[in-house]
């Protein structure tokens, strides 16, 4: 029984691919920034206030980057049908002589190529005897990656060029933010009609586009580090859109801030990369440097560690991930876009797009658990938990944004690239529309609160119930929807049933992840049947604002309803994308065609060999029937507990949590959001227990993952590891719950109105070391500023000054301005001196 | 004739006019007093050039300390003077314009 | 007219203002206008031979002195009236040259109390004679008349037309300023005594040379190198303190809050703009070039209070509430940055300087400039009692939240490029240099980016988002941005931009000056049997080499290096420490 066959194996061959609009991507991003620039110069002249630039411009670029694709497709068949004697082709001479040209026909049997240049080299013939049968995008030649670049500018005699880099990924998302962004384009024209900002609005829509699609062409780490900071700058600027209220500037301040911190990760390890793999910025050398390991296994491991730390508040991963439900500050259309479908997947793009790198630094190819797939672990339970006791249905959904992000991380950290990217794309698509559903009924109700303001919504908005009804099951992951395809996949490439087989997952390391993953699985399931009951069922709770004139709720107009539409359809059908092999009998041209074009192959030589799980019946049956209880489980306490209660109700008089003391402890727990916020704000005094739970968390969680990917790294056996995990567990463990402790501590002396000079200790001194971000650091700087500046330095210089001017005042007594006294002083001055003069000589 | 007693000389000149320039309230016998101590240098220089044979004749420093100190008379004078209109009074413990 | 550049091009550029503010000086203090015009004419005709000059500089040879002027000035002391340019100098020079006539301009519109435009504007005038002649000067002396005629007229801009407590800001930049060139002129004073002009390379054919010599081209070329090594730190010493109070550098800041804050805009615009230049000019134009040894004896402090200086100077900025003293602070923190870069002591992280140094003379003048019109209108710049900034004055505001984007460093924008480099070198200074200090300090300065991001978003919530206070809600005087400000403000919007987009216009130009600079004399490095030879000297000339093309042999081939000191340095030290180990085995 065999569980893994190894895809890229089998081809130790690379095309150049070519071709117009694989080598003038870069028309896409400047068409969108040239938009932005229109917009913003002469938007609110137009008579629809600009977003007609912006749409066409969109649409445009949708349609380049449809062509792009149709290219790229193009261009992998081209390479598919490649046979010596058709086209040029590159030996990669990394894989081994033996497979030259001549030998395209497989020594083993069971393994017949069809297009007749695949090889398969001799090193690798144990894995080979886990092939089951032939598969054509195993033997096809490999496409390589477009790369076109000019200088940008040069430095210290290096010379740093910009460019674009195209292949199966950047294609992907190509189409995916365009296609997002053209649907959120033509929705907000009617959702943010008459807003005061409306131009300005469009013109940052535009910018990011621009920004996000030049993050994703990208041909070199430097023009990623612009595209991912930009991307945040137009997240900050919507999340902010209306900053007269305080709340919604201080959101997007904090989404700034937390990314900015990721940043520090994303400086660095991008340096540490830079000078590992021999000063090169490019994509593909520093990918290709990693998987011949000519660069250093430990600054590998250092740098993919410290982008983990971008991604991490990027992508809302544990523990980062606080910024994200309140960037729901902004508009809603903004939130489908940019913190659900593209921006935040950036962090996932960023680990697809340097692949090599964080194979190989932490080791993922290797048979224990990374960092990596803990972290996307964590944040997917995290996520899924923190989504079921949201009131406002975005927060639910953003709750959810990252709980999936987490399972894509996951995906990366146990080696299913495909299933990450494949999740990625079918994520976009009915995540933005779920959001821009839970925008129309808001649209409606003027409210985000599903409790006070929704119910029964859908005898109101049919055509928003079916569509937010079809996006609610992809995500839950039922069959035949696209969430379903995209998440088993992951579930499977976790190592799937084969618990303790397979080639790469020999110890069953990933096992762990599976079972977080169908518990998370589980959860989405419940949540969303939850949202759907509060929301769309029952009785309309909302209408008591005085808003009379607008009546009952009603459904939104067309330009609200057709984008809906469009996802859901595609929310349908995406799954299709990438049917699993061998798939109801259907012949290798019907399935894991996503895989096919979208995966680069490892002869293109930035991409490391990878080995695919097979998809196993019995898993996905399991996990349907999983995600099938869950439904049904909280379809019996919504549906029918609840709504007996009264139609009205959004929770039982007298539910579990009301019984029993552990389910309301836990309850309270995940109302304040694991009291994560309460940490960074520094802000109310936490109590012993929460400094010991999260103590716990951060240790656990920290120390696994530090004592892991650094042993990962050493390439030490499991246990060791595990050992390893454990000390530095405990240690994280005991400073972070003694550091809190101490800052409770103080912070009740403080109360204390004896504790005067506590208190000056505390506000000086302690408060300094406990807290350094926000107000704390505030204070610690007060009294740096205060003292240390105005104090010591600048007091020295002052005291300088005073000492001259007492001097002066001193000697000022000796000039009485009397000229005969001066003489008289001048004379006994020079008596005395001639009188010494005499002495010496 | 002994060195000394030029020496002798000029000392007694020099510390008349010390104690006339310290001493002294009135500004022109101030000045005047000034004049006797450089007269006594003019004293001391001629006397050494002549008992030494000096390469150049200390007759010309003489001249130049004589001219110098005309012009000196001549700028002290004026100030003087100014200091009368103003003040009405050359007494000089009246006079502090330097007085910090 | 090529021929008339080479010869007076600099000249002229480093005069005319002074013969303006002499025309102003006999024209009656009524005529206003006419003073207007004199000022704005003069520091515009500069301008424009400024432009001849860039287009008539050779590009190609950026790494040169060009439009070399060498004329006797002071014999008894061998100090020459020498002015040239290159590719260091000509970003400041441009800098200056664009910066003085948006100032006056901007001044129309706001002249300060006590007015009396004749006074104000001639001094400015004299300043930039300052401030020019120091950007392009290659004789010791001839630096230090220009750095100090720089001290004066800014003296007075603040003392006069400063704010309430003008008179104490005033006089400590006086003092402070003083005293670091005190100890600057005594360094200078020791090179001419200790160096020997004979010894430099460039000595012969191109620059006579003497003995005793402030030619700054013999000094930075080998003059210094017979030096005792103590000496050499001590001389370096005394300009690291004289520059270092320019900077300004941590602890020697204290003067900058104070000046900034109570300077009127158009002095705050010009201290931020270009004369903390200065400072950090001197540091890669003198003192690295004149004593390499003592400079990477000295690294390490440079680099700890710069990074220093970064997390200070941000934690400073946390603390305020007024506004113009924020930005203020800010500029500590950025000057760090370039501080962080030079003291790599590569040529990555010099050019880096160089263009932290143009960056943030654009992106803290332009947000002074803002903070001005804002304190016209409000009257205030507490910033506990402003906000809404945005609705009252849209344009305002954008701009204000444009330039705070800027200064922290988004990519795509000119801070950036000044920030990200400084850090990516110090992951990999100069050989001499112990790297785990470095890569220590890089991590710190990658933290002081998030407080940058922290200190001005801040800033512009608070003043440019939410509502207006109640106390300005309905106030009149808050308009728009007005005529003069746009004229003078867009040059700075349009380069920020334009720089961050293409920063090859700045790096391309000070790339061959920097790595020139960096050379010295002569590098002993070892060949394959660890017989010392000697590399190359800043002409490309051979002393003694294994190859006639200044190369190391390896034992795969031969490497050269490119003239570059710290390459064949780094090899050189490789090489030993293999010898060492085989001999050990």
């Amino acid at each position: 029984m065999s569980t893994t066959y190894l895809a890229t194996e089998a081809s130790n061959l690379a095309v150049e691919a070519s071709g117009f609009f694989l080598e003038n991507v870069w028309i896409i991003p400047a068409i969108m920034a040239a938009s932005f620039v229109v917009i913003l110069g002469f938007g609110k002249r137009m008579p629809r206030g600009g977003s007609e630039v912006g749409i066409a411009a969109v649409a445009v670029c949708f349609v380049l980057a449809l062509l792009t694709a149709g290219q790229w497709i193009g261009q992998v068949n081209e390479a598919a049908a490649c046979t010596p004697e058709t086209c040029d082709y590159i030996v990669d001479e990394h894989h081994d002589a033996e497979a030259d040209a001549d030998e395209h026909h497989d020594e083993e049997g069971a393994f017949q190529v069809d297009t007749g240049v695949g090889s398969s080299d001799g090193e690798s013939a144990s894995a080979l005897t886990a092939f089951t049968e032939a598969e054509e995008g195993s033997t096809a030649a490999a496409a390589k990656a477009v790369v076109s670049e000019r200088t940008w500018w040069s430095n210290g005699g290096i010379n740093f060029t910009v460019g674009t880099m195209v292949d199966g990924l950047t294609v992907t998302l190509l189409v995916v933010v365009t296609l997002v962004s053209l649907l959120v384009h033509i929705y907000s024209t009617d959702y943010v009609a008459g807003d005061r900002r409306f131009t300005h609005y469009f013109g940052f829509l535009s910018l990011f586009t621009a920004a996000m699609l030049f993050f994703v062409t990208s041909a070199n780490v430097l023009q990623m580090i612009v595209g991912w900071e930009l991307v945040g700058v137009c997240s900050f600027a919507l999340i902010g859109h209306w900053w007269e209220e305080q709340p919604n500037s201080d959101a997007a301040l904090k989404a700034f801030l937390t990314n900015r911190v990721g940043d520090i990760g994303l400086l660095i390890g991008m340096i540490v990369l830079f000078f590992a793999s021999d000063e090169k910025w490019g994509i593909i050398e520093i990918n290709a440097g990693a998987i011949e390991g000519t660069t250093s296994h430990t600054l590998l491991l250092i740098a993919s560690l410290c982008l983990l730390a971008a991604v991490m508040s990027k992508s809302g991963q544990f523990f980062l991930h606080t910024w994200l439900p309140d960037a729901m500050a902004g508009p809603t259309p903004v939130s489908a876009l940019i913190h659900a479908a593209t921006m935040v997947v950036a962090g996932v793009y960023l680990i697809a797009r340097l692949y090599g790198v964080f194979f190989h630094g932490l080791s993922i190819g290797g048979s224990s658990i990374n960092a990596l797939a803990v972290i996307g672990a964590v944040t997917t339970l995290v996520g899924a938990s923190l989504a079921f006791v949201q009131d406002d249905i975005k927060k639910v959904l953003a709750y959810s944004t990252i709980s999936q992000l987490g399972y894509m991380t996951l995906a990366l950290g146990v080696g299913a690239w495909t299933a990450a990217v494949f999740h990625l794309t079918t994520h976009a698509l009915f995540k933005a529309c779920l959001f821009l559903g839970a925008g129309s009924v808001s649209h409606a109700v003027h409210s985000f609160d599903m409790k006070k303001d929704m119910g029964g919504m859908r005898k109101f908005m049919p055509t928003t119930y079916k569509t937010f009804l079809i996006g609610s099951i992809a995500l839950a992951g039922l069959p035949p929807l696209a969430g379903f395809w995209s998440k088993d996949e992951i579930l499977a490439g976790t190592g799937g049933w084969g618990f303790f087989e397979g080639e790469s997952h020999a110890n069953g390391a990933y096992t762990i992840m599976l079972v977080m993953g169908m518990i998370t699985a589980a959860m989405t399931a419940a949540y969303m049947t939850r949202v759907m009951y509060l929301t769309f069922f029952g009785e309309f709770r909302g209408g008591h604002h005085d808003d009379a004139h607008h009546g009952d709720p009603h459904e939104s107009g067309p330009r609200i309803l057709w984008p809906l539409r469009i996802l859901a359809g595609l929310a349908v059908v995406a799954g299709l994308m990438n049917l699993p092999k061998g798939f109801l009998g259907l012949p290798s041209g019907w399935t894991l065609r996503f895989e096919h074009y979208v995966e680069p192959l490892a002869a293109t030589g930035y991409f490391p060999k990878i080995s695919h799980a097979d998809p196993s019946w019995s898993l996905a049956i399991f996990s349907t029937l999983v995600v099938a209880s869950a439904v049904g489980v909280a379809y019996y306490y919504y549906f029918v507990r609840v709504n007996a209660q009264s139609p009205s109700a959004t929770e039982l008089v007298n539910g579990p949590t009301e019984r029993s003391r552990l389910l309301k402890a836990g309850h309270t727990m995940l109302k304040n959001r694991y009291y994560l916020d309460h940490i960074y704000d520094g802000g109310e005094p936490v109590g012993a227990a929460g400094a010991n739970a999260m103590g716990t968390i951060f240790g656990a969680a920290a120390g696994l993952t530090l004592g892991f990917s650094l042993d990962n790294g050493l390439n030490q056996p499991f246990w060791p590891s595990v050992m390893w995990g454990v000390i530095l567990g405990l240690t994280i463990f005991t400073i972070v719950t003694a550091a809190l402790r101490t800052g409770m501590g103080i912070a009740s002396v403080v109360k204390q109105p004896m504790a005067n000079a506590a208190n000056w200790v505390h506000e000086n001194v302690i408060d300094a070391a406990v807290d350094e971000v926000g107000k704390n650091s505030v204070k610690t700087a007060d009294a740096l500023y205060k003292y240390i500046d105005q104090g010591v330095i600048d007091g020295s210089v002052n005291a300088a000054g005073r000492g001259s001017q007492g001097a002066g005042g001193e000697l000022r007594r000796w000039s009485t301005g009397k000229v005969q006294q001066y003489a008289t002083v001048m004379f006994a001055g020079a008596t005395l001196l001639a009188g010494l003069l005499i002495i010496v000589i | 004739m002994y060195l000394v007693q030029f020496l002798i000389l000029s000392s007694v000149l020099f510390c008349i006019g010390v104690y006339g320039v310290l001493a002294r309230r009135n500004a022109v016998l101030v000045l005047m007093s000034i004049e006797l101590i450089l007269n006594a240098v003019n004293i001391n220089l001629i006397a050494f050039g002549a008992f030494n044979g000096a390469a150049i004749p200390a007759e010309v420093f003489a001249l130049f300390i004589i001219a110098v100190a005309a012009a000196e008379v001549g700028v002290g004078l004026a100030l003087v003077l100014t200091i009368y209109r103003n003040s009405k009074n050359i007494d000089l413990h009246q006079v502090d314009l330097l007085k910090g | 007219m090529e021929a008339f550049l080479d010869d007076w091009g600099l000249t002229l550029v480093t005069f005319v203002p002074l013969v303006g503010a002499l025309v102003m000086m006999a024209t009656p203090k009524e005529e206003e206008s006419a003073h207007k015009m004199i000022a704005l004419g003069t520091s515009l005709i500069a301008a424009v031979f400024g432009v001849l000059l860039l287009f008539n500089f050779d590009y190609g040879d950026a790494g040169a002195l060009q439009f070399v002027v060498d004329k006797e000035w002071i014999n008894v002391i061998n100090s020459r009236y020498i002015v040239a340019l290159d590719g260091i100098s000509l970003p400041l020079l441009i800098l200056t040259l664009g910066v003085v006539p948006l100032c006056i301009i901007y001044s129309f519109g706001h002249f300060p109390e006590p007015h009396n435009p004749k006074a104000f504007l001639s001094l400015i005038l004299v300043l930039e004679t300052g401030m020019i002649g120091s950007f392009i000067a290659q004789d010791l002396i001839l630096f230090f008349v220009f750095f100090e005629v720089v001290l004066l007229p800014m003296f007075f801009l603040i003392g006069v037309w400063g704010g309430d407590d003008r008179r104490y800001a005033s006089l400590k930049f006086f003092l402070y300023t003083l005293f670091g060139s005190a100890l600057m002129l005594v360094s200078f004073l020791a090179l001419f005594f200790l160096a020997d002009g004979t010894n430099s390379t460039m000595a012969g054919d191109v620059v006579s040379a003497t003995e005793r010599t402030f030619d700054m081209r013999l000094l930075s070329t080998g003059a210094t190198a017979g030096i005792a090594r103590s000496a050499q730190l001590w001389v370096f010493g005394g300009m690291f303190i004289g520059f270092g109070v320019k900077v300004p550098m941590f602890p020697f800041h204290t003067w900058l809050p104070d000046a900034h804050t109570q300077a009127p805009t158009v002095g705050s615009v010009i201290l931020a703009a270009v004369l903390l230049k200065l400072g950090t000019y001197g540091f890669v134009r003198i003192a690295i070039p004149f004593l390499p040894e003592a400079a990477a004896a000295w690294a390490p402090v440079i680099g700890l209070l710069a990074v220093i200086g970064i997390i200070y100077g941000a934690l400073g900025c946390l603390a305020q509430t007024d506004m113009k003293r924020l930005i203020a602070f800010s500029s500590v923190a950025h000057m760090g940055f370039v501080m962080l870069g030079i003291s790599t002591l590569t040529d990555f992280g010099i050019n880096a300087a160089i263009f932290g140094m143009v960056a943030h003379g654009l992106i803290t003048g332009m947000l002074f400039f803002v903070a001005g019109s804002m304190k016209d209108r409000y009257h205030t710049l507490d910033m506990g009692r402003l906000g809404g900034l945005l609705l009252q004055a849209p344009k305002l505001g954008w701009i204000l939240a444009f330039a705070a984007m800027a200064s922290l460093g988004l990519p795509g924008l000119a801070g950036f490029w000044g920030e990200f480099p400084a850090i990516l070198a110090s992951y990999n200074p100069a050989a001499i240099l112990n790297e785990s200090v470095w890569r220590a300090f890089m991590v710190v300065a990658a933290l002081g980016t998030v407080l940058a991001a922290g200190y001005l978003l801040w800033m512009v919530q608070k003043t440019a988002f939410g509502n207006p206070t109640e106390e300005f809600a309905n106030d009149p005087h808050i308009r728009d941005v007005s005529k003069f400000e746009w004229i003078s403000w867009s040059p700075f919007l349009v380069l920020i931009v334009v720089f961050g987009f293409y920063p090859n216009a700045i790096f391309n130009l000070t790339d061959d000056a920097v790595i020139g600079s960096l050379e010295v004399e002569s590098v002993v490095v070892l060949n394959i049997d660890g017989d010392p030879i000697e590399v190359v000297n800043a002409n490309g000339d051979v002393i003694t080499v294994a190859n006639s093309s200044g190369c190391l042999e390896q034992e795969d081939g031969i490497d050269c290096f490119n003239n570059n000191r710290i390459k064949a340095e780094r090899a050189a030290a490789e090489r030993l420490a293999s010898l060492e180990t085989a001999s050990g085995n």
